[in-house]
This record gives C-alpha cells, structure tokens and sequence, in this order.
C-alpha cells in the first residue's frame, strides 16, 4: 500500500506530469469507449422501447435453438453460449498480452495476440452462420390466407403468436410477428460484429508491430494496452446484447 | 513520443504471477456467472411459471450481467487500478443511463397501454408459442 501512500502525497495538478497518471492515448481510448457506450445504450434502450410497446414478442429460446450440424434439433442457447464463451476467452488472452507487454515479453505479447485474434475471427464465423441461419432458415407464416414458408428479415418476422390452422405433417405455424424484431437483432449485433471486425484488424496491425519489435525499440507496449482497452469494450457490449437479445 | 513514458509516474500493477492469478480468477467468476445466466435464462423456458416470477428471474439475469461488467472493466481493463478522479471521469457521465433506460421503457409501456385503450387491440397477450416448428 505503499504506491497508495504516495499518490495520496502527490500534488497532481501541479504540472509537470499527468494528472490522471496515464498516457494522453489511453485517457482518450477511455473517452472514446465511454461515447461507443452511449451509442450501443441507445440502440439497446431504443429496442426496449419498442419491445415494451408491444403486447407480443419472439421468445429467444424459441427463435435461437439451432447448432450447426446438430440438424433440427431443439438446442435453446446453445449455439450463443458457445459464441459468448468465445469472446470471454479472448478476452482473457487479451489480458495475457497486456500483461506480457508489461514484462516487455515480446515472445508473450505475440502468442497471445494470436489467440486474441484467433477467438475473434471465431466469434465472427459464428455470428456469420446465425445470421445465415436466420434469414434463410423458413418458417410456417400465415400470411393473406395463404401459410408460405419465410425466413427472418429486416421486413419479415415469422416468429408471431400461433395461427389457428396446422401445417403439414401437423407442422407449427405462426402469424407474423413484430417486424421491429429482424432490425433490431441484424441492426445491433450487425453493429457489434463490425466492431469486432474492426477489433480483430486492430489487433493484427498490433501483432505485426510487435512481432516488428517497434514496442521494444519504444521501451514500451502501451499500445497493446490501448488495443485491449478496444477489445475488452467489445466483450463488454456482447454481455450486454446477450442479455437482451437472448436471455430476457 | 519520449515524454509520455516519463508521465507514467506509478506502475499500474505488479509485474509478478499475482496479476496471472487474478486474472484466472476472474476468467472462473466471469463463466460461473454465465453458466448462471444460462441455467435461470433456459428454466424460463423449460418450466411454466407465473409472469412475476419470470419477471424476479429476469431483474436477476440483469443485476448478474451488471456484475459482469464490473468485472471486466475493473480487471480486464485495469480501471480499478486508475486513480480515483480518472474513475470518476468515466463512471459519474454513465450515471445518466439510469434516467435513459427508466424513461424510455416507461414511454414504450405507455405506447402501449394508449394503443390497447385506443386501438381497439386484442386485451390479453396472446400466449407464446412453445413449438419450433418447421426449419
């Protein structure tokens, strides 16, 4: 507790150094993360609207139960738990990385880039096989009379309350459901998987920065540090997309 | 770029394997929580239950993800380990989600009861369907 002592005794706002003990980079990544939050909060916020103006909406256990290759099974979560545990789990090698930047362990800084980067990429072919999974998988929709097989778009949502006819074979079908339902999912995990991408090149342009040793020649790797500020924020975001989009 | 080293006046954590062990630690609580999560989010589906119940379980699944976030940005991001008026930069601004989300939610519930009384709407929710169905 000795490093508490001693910045209670320092006069920060002296000058000479940085009030918040951190380098400018950092501070403004924090800023800048603090901003990205206001802007998923307010698509997330603008979904629960939407969702609490409506006397019907799509149970997530019912709309997300495939896996892939698991054929027709009924797997509730499954799929999504997998996707979850993979962004935890780069982040976690994330924190490795940065950790081994503090060491100025160059060897340990590049395997756990790797990882990092690998459990990205992961998450997006993930995401990639819901998505496709969604919008071409059809479903029993009485529409106009008529029951048409459809998938889930930003225009259609076959996921609505039963309809009073049976299909064939003594198949489900429902009515369409509230079509604000395909915009917001494609809308807020499409804006969350583009932040993965972009973490993802992010992260690669860092693991080629130090597999160049320019970190060690600069005596420091707080650009790692700031990297993993970036991709912590998208592990951050997907707890709380998961949260509405599949747990509640 | 030389100065902004020499601004780092105190390291922001020990270099040894504590840091190591703190981490896995938090790696363990962070997926005990999400298995948690899971188990509350599929008994909602495996099981009838009363709407207030449901509803107890889902305010549950939230303050289980609010913890989750806690973890991550005061480990994972090292923010605990900031000084206090960095912390306070950062958290007291976030405070103004407490009015968005109540005020919000609050007006889509209101659309909804104005639609219902004026629209001429079905009364009663109609039942949610528990059949995939077709793929």
């Amino acid at each position: 507790m000795a490093t508490a002592q001693a910045q209670m005794e320092t006069k920060w706002w002296n000058g000479g150094r940085s009030p918040f003990n951190v380098e400018y980079g950092k501070l403004m990544m924090w800023y800048f993360l603090m901003s990205d939050a206001f802007t998923f909060g307010a698509f997330l916020i603008s979904y629960g609207t939407i969702r609490f103006s409506q006397n019907y909406w799509p149970d997530p256990n019912v709309v997300f139960n495939a896996f892939p290759f698991a054929g027709h099974a009924n797997l509730p979560l499954a799929f999504v738990s997998l996707m979850t545990f993979i962004l935890i789990v780069s982040s976690v090698t994330m924190v490795l990385a940065v950790h081994a930047g503090h060491n100025m362990d160059k060897k340990g800084v590049v395997k756990w880039m790797i990882w990092t980067i690998i459990g990205g990429l992961a998450f997006l072919g993930c995401q990639a096989w819901e998505w496709t999974h969604l919008i071409t998988g059809d479903h029993l929709v009485l529409m106009d009379g008529q029951v048409k097989e459809l998938g889930t778009t930003v225009s259609m949502n076959p996921w609505g309350p039963a309809a009073n006819v049976t299909g064939h074979e003594g198949h489900h079908v429902s009515t369409p459901g509230p079509v604000a339902f395909g915009g917001y999912f494609f809308g807020i995990t499409g804006f969350h998987g583009f932040h993965v991408f972009s973490g993802v090149i992010i992260n690669i342009v860092m693991l080629v920065m130090a597999m160049n040793g320019t970190f060690e020649r600069r005596g420091h790797y707080l650009m790692i540090e700031k990297a993993g500020l970036y991709w912590h924020f998208v592990d951050l975001v997907w707890v709380f997309v998961f949260l509405c989009f599949y747990l509640i | 770029m030389e100065h902004s080293v020499q601004e780092v006046t105190f390291h922001h954590e020990p270099g040894g394997n504590e840091v190591v062990k703190k981490i896995i630690k938090t790696t363990v609580i962070l997926s005990v929580i999400t298995v948690i999560e899971l188990g509350l989010g599929l008994a909602m589906y495996a099981f009838p239950m009363a709407d207030a119940l449901k509803l107890f379980l889902k305010g549950a699944i939230v303050i289980l993800s609010l913890a989750k976030a806690f973890y991550i940005v005061g480990v994972f991001m090292h923010l605990g380990d900031e000084i206090k008026n960095l912390i306070m930069t950062i958290v007291v601004p976030l405070l103004l989600f407490i009015w968005f989300i109540a005020a919000f939610l609050w007006d889509g519930a209101s659309w909804r009861n104005l639609r219902n009384t004026y629209n001429g709407a079905p009364a009663a929710a109609p039942t949610e369907q528990h059949d995939s169905g077709k793929h």
